[in-house]
């Protein structure tokens, strides 16, 4: 073994200056021409930046559209799920407190046509996105707090809704950060 | 046909389009052939003369892993302290704490052996500095480690008979600058450009639109990101992994990441085709692998898409599937086919929480880690497949009355007793490190630790039992993924788990190595009528038989505790 | 003695003794050779503690007393049988070899005295067990031969029927390659000095018997993988079992010690490690029945892989020698003048082609009046050979070359049609020779090889089993082509000299083959202990013999086809049998793993598959099947696996389907039927 050492840690250090050094520095140069400068997207109202793109936040006023439930509160100085099991007891009496506070501020809406999204905790706890039924379902809660037409807001989620990849991969989506920036701008 | 189903498979579809040229690409590498990279000779020339290597020297099997075991045995040191002292050293804008001795350990083991278990948070536990230094440089040294020592074992099968495996340091180099340098800079870029963070800036502050005060946690992602997957590392930047927004902004990179971590794994086999003159062989392993695959991934997708019971029985729609612990913007097909390459492939990256996926995809997730050999890691997972076919030649070779041969040289004894370890290994690790836990779960579950045994779990009953299970299966398999409710940051986990990990990755690359420098060695035997074809799809039949055989005798009662149990009990 | 053991492979005779046998081989320090059985035992010796303990104390944990007994008679019983197939099959190698022995009882012998280091006429008879090596006797007609030894002095007719079945009397003679006599076998003529070869105890059989008794058998290297790989499933099943523990600590549920040995016992590999050992010994009793003695197990199992075979033409390819088989006239010769004319010159020619023409001819030799006739011998001058006749006539036969020499010579001819003729026989594999009667050319005759009939589907079987069959001769090439063409054989040696053999053998062993020939003479010697397998004939020299690793009894050539096949049944059969004990452990788990948690775990209940009544009667009937497996395959172990000449991956193929299909499914039956037949009862 001894006459490998010297060679290996020669290598070690010539490989952390390659890959460690150069590789990270050369994609933060490129990072740069990106539209987030390498510091992720942000979202401004009148210059100031009320969140980032891809990051989700924390809706539960009544007259913002609801994002995903969040282990973590969205406090994204750090991410992870609840992690639960599906067939944890206390964890199915969760999602029943959750389904019946949706029901509470959503009066008109079944309880067979929430979507498990609504109720159930994303993976990163930041999950920007709902799917299109998901925000539909709040948008009569949304239209009567502002005193808007259904019609009004039904135009704006759909405007807001996000194709699947070139039309044919993965889901549809709607941004419920930017969602709710265009809802307050509809005033 | 729904996009969620078009994008998984297309997703597939163009990984492997994409491996064949690579594959090619790599066997021309490894054969000295001209490449579009050639420019690089005279900057490998310098790193040589740098380190004083000698690229053409020849290594005998012994020679060859003393040299792998020697730089791993040095990174250990320099990543174990590295961590210990992180918090003294600079790059630390969010001031992070140091690794604790047990914590640093596990660590350290745990991304040198291209694992990546993380039983810290990225946003908490490391600093900018210990990610690029330590971690992001052990996830490009430990893939390229694997896939060096897969080419000197292919250098033994090569040939009629040899005693030289190659040079180790000049594979090692070649891997790095020739493969998995180029790719990760064409994926950084596209994961910069999607969104994901690269420059050192630490943590932001922000006012949301309702009011609240939230942190963001950033840092040069990207880069990391591109060698997690393309080394099946699988370690995150973020806590959450590739579940989170910034890690993974999109469904395009989603599936950038996937065809990442599978591209390698499945490009090695077309390239050992090419390489060792026997495509036919190839093409049936890749055949096989897939079919695997495939008996993994479709009752996996079938649940997840399907929805949770418990949740449909409390009245809600789940028109997307089981939701908990996923994204929006991966959907189930997608989450529920990124759990399976991620834990067929010894990435461990995850796209969603593998602890509230349904019992039935736990178990796949699980048997696939267990198997470790459909595609597999960067360069371990053909050599886990290896052990399997000397097993399998073994047995077919008594059925047709023969003495059993592979590639050409007799398997006796010494070969035998050396597969027949390795196998042994993984039982005992995985059962063997469980029992320990269930035993202190079942009997101390108040025992003064730091965290006692009681508070391990996030889960009870069967699925706590999984939660073990599983992190003991992603140890053995050095995948890294987690049913991340298991409490294990704490002396017992860590320690536990990382001579789990550190068994479990050495041994299974020595036996191989050991195999095939001990029948390189011996007289070659050309094949004759009588001969059993290794490439023929009864012998890959036979092996696929003899993978299910031994993981089901293996695993069975385990798997029937946790996620049998759990699956039936409705 | 050939196929004279036709009684039934449970003969009472066999049975008896093989039972008591089974009891004697639970003597732990015969166990432990047996990793896979050894720790059976254990298992067993614990069951016998628990059930004793079990009648004293009700301890539910433990189970009640009458299960843990028929656990425990269960598991001796699997013991039992698994020594039961050893010992009927050593019985059965013992009983092959022991009818071979009594051929050489106790026979007087006529030992010549030494006095000194000098032999001296004197003869004296002694008791044949009194010979040693080195002792030279005298046989003369009527006696039997004592011991086995070489021939020094004279030649005999001896009847070997005793020992190869064949009742037609062979001679033996000093010098050359047919002087060994065995023991037991008769002198029928003539007087013989023999000088004895082996000392008492130590021939041939006498190693055979040793070998099947058990006391120096040794595991082949293929055995020694086998048993690795066995045990090492075993260790695996080791940490299944005792994980399960704390598992079930965790689940809350309690597994009795019957139910983790049952489970345990259940899983490791029983059938193949209660029959390896048995279908070893078969393998060697299958040549011996095949009269072929094995120096070792190695031997045989080599055998099935052998590559390259090296056969002698005469004998093996061809029968006997050149026959005539074909009179052609030349141009205006009458056929019969012709054909009295070859009778006449082949009358004094005692080679077997000279014989041949004869027999042809179908003429009655006796009217011949040859009185005066002076006969010219063959010399390798004249290349000729024939009879002068007091009339004048002078009628030689010979080579073409040399008749014409003699007709030219004369001024006479030779006609071009006969020219043509001897073309065309040289070209189809025969031999012409050609007859000429007062230096005038009378017609060619043709003698040819003979190629055994069936000779070519046995060398195509061969190539299918991948075996490249080689023909060593001592014709010329041409010839030795078109024969090797005609016979299908893929090579051949011509105009073989000794050591062009040993020189091809090398050539083969380098490119990495296994070369098998079989031989008899002094000058085979070397290639045969350098071949992997060396199968001398029992009437070859003793140094023959000695250098090869088998000895075949009826100094059959086709014989090695015969063990190649044998070689590969032995594999074979330990291949099956292993994948049908492994494959059987996925139905044992689904009797025995929902067994142990239903009671904790209701939901397990649907892994019951097979609806078996109870926990108990399921674990039960698992053991049971495990147990009853044994008998049931010792048959099979016994007689082997068929083997078929099909290609390496269609073999598979069917013995994947065969054993490893039907090792999964068929527990399953058994199982449920036991289950059911318990249900009776409990």
């Amino acid at each position: 073994m001894k006459k490998h050492i010297l060679p290996a840690l020669k290598l070690t250090v010539v490989m952390i200056i390659l890959l460690a050094v150069i590789y990270p520095l050369a994609i933060a140069a490129v990072g740069k021409l990106t539209p987030g400068k390498g510091k992720g997207e942000t979202i401004s109202v009148n210059g100031k930046v009320v969140g980032y793109a891809n990051i989700g936040q924390n809706f539960t006023q009544d007259k913002y559209f609801w994002g995903r439930p969040s282990a973590i509160g969205y406090n994204a100085s750090g991410s992870g799920g609840s992690n639960k099991g599906p067939n944890n007891p206390e964890y199915l009496k969760l999602v029943q407190d959750r389904i019946d506070s949706f029901l509470v501020h959503n009066p008109s809406v079944k309880k067979e046509d929430i979507p498990a999204e609504l109720v159930t905790a994303s993976g990163s706890g930041l999950d920007p996105d709902l799917s299109p039924a998901a925000v539909r379902i709040q948008v009569k809660r949304v239209a009567a707090i502002r005193h808007l037409d259904e019609a009004t807001i039904n135009a704006l989620v759909d405007a807001y809704v996000q194709k699947p990849l070139l039309g044919l991969f993965g889901p549809a989506k709607v941004n419920v950060l930017k969602l709710n920036v265009a809802l307050d701008e509809l005033h | 046909m729904n996009t969620e189903l078009t994008g998984v498979i297309v997703t597939f579809l163009i990984t492997v389009l994409l491996a064949i040229p690579l594959g090619k690409y790599i066997a021309k590498v490894f054969s000295g052939n001209k490449t579009m990279l050639d420019f690089l000779n005279p900057f490998e020339r310098f790193i040589y003369r740098m380190c004083g290597i000698d690229p053409q020297k020849k290594m005998d099997w012994k020679d060859f892993l003393k040299a792998m075991l020697t730089i791993n045995l040095l990174w250990f040191v320099y990543a174990f302290f590295m961590l210990l002292f992180q918090d003294k050293l600079p790059l630390n804008p969010d001031g992070n704490p140091a690794q604790t001795p047990d914590l640093a350990f596990n660590t350290a083991i745990s991304f040198l052996v291209n694992c990546n278990l993380q039983h810290y948070s990225g946003e908490t536990g490391v600093t900018y500095l210990t990610q690029t230094f330590v971690l992001m440089f052990l996830q490009f040294v430990s893939a390229a480690t694997g896939i060096a020592v897969l080419v000197g074992v292919l250098n033994g099968l090569k040939e009629k008979t040899v005693n030289n495996l190659g040079n180790f340091w000049s594979i090692f180099v070649k891997t790095i600058t020739r493969i998995l340098l180029p790719l990760c800079i064409v994926m950084a870029v596209i994961m910069a450009f999607s969104g994901s963070p690269t420059s050192y800036d630490g943590k932001d502050t922000i006012t949301t639109l309702q009011g609240d005060t939230v942190n963001v946690s950033r840092g040069p992602a990207a880069g990391f990101i591109a060698i997690k997957h393309l080394g099946t590392n699988g370690g995150g930047w973020f806590g959450a992994n590739s579940a989170h927004p910034l890690e993974n902004p999109t469904y395009l990179t989603n599936m950038v990441e996937l065809i990442a971590q599978m591209i390698i794994p499945i490009a090695m086999i077309f390239a050992m085709g090419i390489y060792i003159r026997k495509r036919k062989f190839a093409n049936v392993i890749f055949g096989i692998m897939t079919v695997g695959m495939l008996i993994l991934l479709v009752p996996t997708m079938v649940a997840e898409i399907h929805g949770n019971p418990a949740i449909a029985h409390l009245g809600v729609a789940q028109p997307t599937g089981a939701m908990e612990g996923k994204e929006v913007r991966f959907g189930p097909a997608s989450s529920g086919y990124w759990s399976i390459v991620t834990t067929i492939i010894s990435t461990g990256s995850v796209n969603s929480m593998h602890d509230s996926s349904m019992p039935l995809s736990g178990m796949m997730q699980m048997l696939g880690m267990m198997i470790n050999a459909f595609y597999g890691g960067c360069g371990v997972g053909i050599l886990n497949y290896l052990i399997y076919i000397i097993v399998a030649v073994f047995i077919s070779g008594l059925m047709v009355g023969r003495t059993p041969e592979f590639m050409g040289h007799k398997v006796e004894a010494r070969e035998i007793k050396i597969a027949a370890l390795v196998t042994l290994l993984s039982a005992f690790l995985v059962k063997g490190g469980v029992a320990l836990a269930a035993y202190f779960s079942a009997h101390h579950p108040e025992i003064a630790w730091a965290v006692k045994p009681s508070s391990w779990l996030n889960n009870p009953s069967y699925h706590g039992f999984s939660e073990m299970l599983y992190e003991f299966t992603s140890s053995n398999a050095n995948n890294g993924s987690g049913f991340e409710g298991l409490g294990d940051n704490n002396t017992f986990w860590n320690v536990s788990t990382g001579i789990v990990l550190i068994l479990a990755r050495f041994i299974p690359i020595i036996g191989p190595v050991a195999i095939v420098g001990l029948l390189a060695n011996k007289k070659y035997v050309p094949e004759s009528a009588g001969t059993l074809r290794t490439d023929s799809i009864t012998f890959g039949a036979m092996t696929f038989a003899v993978i299910f055989i031994i993981n089901a005798l293996s695993f069975f009662p385990a798997l029937v505790l946790g996620p049998i149990a759990e699956l039936f009990s409705r | 003695m050939k196929n004279s053991n036709k009684s039934s492979m449970f003969a009472k005779e066999l049975v008896l003794p093989a039972l008591k046998q089974s009891f004697v081989k639970l003597s732990p320090r015969a166990m432990f050779r047996n990793p896979v059985m050894f720790t059976v035992e254990i298992g067993t010796v614990i069951m016998l503690f628990v059930t004793a303990y079990s009648f004293k104390v009700n301890d539910k944990t433990i189970g009640n007393f009458s299960y843990n007994l028929a656990v425990f008679i269960i598991l001796l019983l699997t013991l039992l049988f698994a020594n039961f197939a050893e010992a009927i099959a050593e019985a059965r190698g013992k009983a092959q070899a022991d009818s071979l022995r009594k051929t050489r009882e106790e026979t007087p012998a006529k030992k010549v005295s030494i006095v000194g280091e000098i032999f001296t006429d004197e003869i004296h008879i002694v008791p044949s067990s009194q010979l040693k090596k080195g002792d030279l006797f005298v046989c003369e007609a009527g006696d039997i031969i004592p011991m086995d030894g070489e021939i020094i002095k004279g030649l005999a007719t001896i009847d070997e029927s005793a020992i190869t079945g064949e009742s037609a009397p062979v001679i033996r003679e000093a010098g050359g390659d047919k002087s060994s006599v065995t023991g037991g076998t008769k002198v029928l003529s003539d007087k013989i000095k023999v000088r004895v070869t082996t000392d008492p105890g130590e021939s041939f059989l006498d190693k055979m018997i040793a070998l099947v008794e058990g006391a120096s058998r040794q595991k082949t290297p293929n055995e020694i993988a086998l048993t690795i790989l066995l045990a090492s499933f075993t260790i695996i099943f080791v940490i299944v079992c005792v994980t399960l523990k704390p598992f079930a600590d965790y689940a809350n549920t309690t597994i009795s010690i019957a139910a983790f040995i049952s489970l345990f016992v259940c899983l490791i590999p029983t059938t193949i490690g209660g029959l390896l050992s048995a279908i070893g010994i078969a393998g060697m009793d299958r040549a011996l029945r095949a009269n072929v003695i094995t120096k070792s197990g190695k031997a045989v199992e080599t055998a099935g892989d052998v590559d390259t075979l090296l056969l002698d033409k005469t004998g093996t390819i061809t029968i006997g020698n050149r026959k005539a088989t074909n009179f052609y006239p030349a141009n205006g010769i009458d056929k019969k003048v012709f054909i009295k004319a070859c009778v006449l010159a082949s009358l004094a020619d005692e080679t077997p082609e000279g014989k041949s023409i004869i027999e042809l001819a179908n003429l009655n030799v006796n009217s011949f009046n040859t009185t005066g006739a002076r006969f010219i011998e063959f010399t390798a001058e004249t290349r000729s050979s024939g009879i002068d006749m007091p009339s004048g006539l002078k009628i030689r036969k010979g080579a073409f070359d040399a008749i014409r020499n003699i007709a030219i010579k004369a001024g006479n001819n030779f006609p071009k049609e006969t020219e043509e003729q001897v073309r065309s026989i040289s070209s189809n594999g025969g031999t012409p020779l050609v007859v000429s009667q007062n230096q005038e050319v009378l017609g060619v005759i043709e003698l040819q090889d003979i190629i055994k009939p069936g000779i070519q589907e046995r060398f195509a079987r061969l190539r299918k089993m991948g075996v490249k069959t080689v023909m060593v001769t001592g014709d010329n090439p041409l010839t030795a082509k078109y024969i090797a063409e005609k016979a299908g054989v893929d090579d051949f040696i011509a105009e073989a000299k000794p050591e062009d053999k040993m020189n091809y053998i090398k050539k083969e062993q380098v490119s990495g083959k296994l070369v098998a020939m079989m031989g008899d003479g002094t000058n085979d010697a070397p290639a045969l202990a350098q071949a992997d397998v060396g199968v001398a004939m029992n009437s070859g020299t003793q140094a023959a013999k000695e250098a090869g690793n088998m000895v075949d009894l009826d100094n059959d050539p086709t014989k090695l086809i015969e063990i190649v096949e044998i070689g590969k049944q032995l594999l074979i059969t330990r291949g099956t049998i292993t994948t049908f004990s492994i494959a059987n452990d996925v139905a044992k788990y689904f009797a025995i793993v929902p067994a142990l948690f239903i009671s904790s775990i209701p939901a397990l209940q649907a892994l019951n598959i097979m609806h078996l009544q109870s926990p108990q009667s399921a674990i039960l009937s698992a053991v049971i099947f495990n147990a009853i497996i044994i008998p049931l395959l010792i048959p099979l172990s016994l007689k082997g696996v068929a083997y078929k000449p099909i290609g390496a991956s269609a073999l598979l193929r069917r013995n994947l389907l065969i054993y490893g299909l039907g090792g999964v499914i068929a527990p399953f039956i058994g199982i449920k039927l036991i289950d059911m037949i318990l249900a009776l009862f409990i």
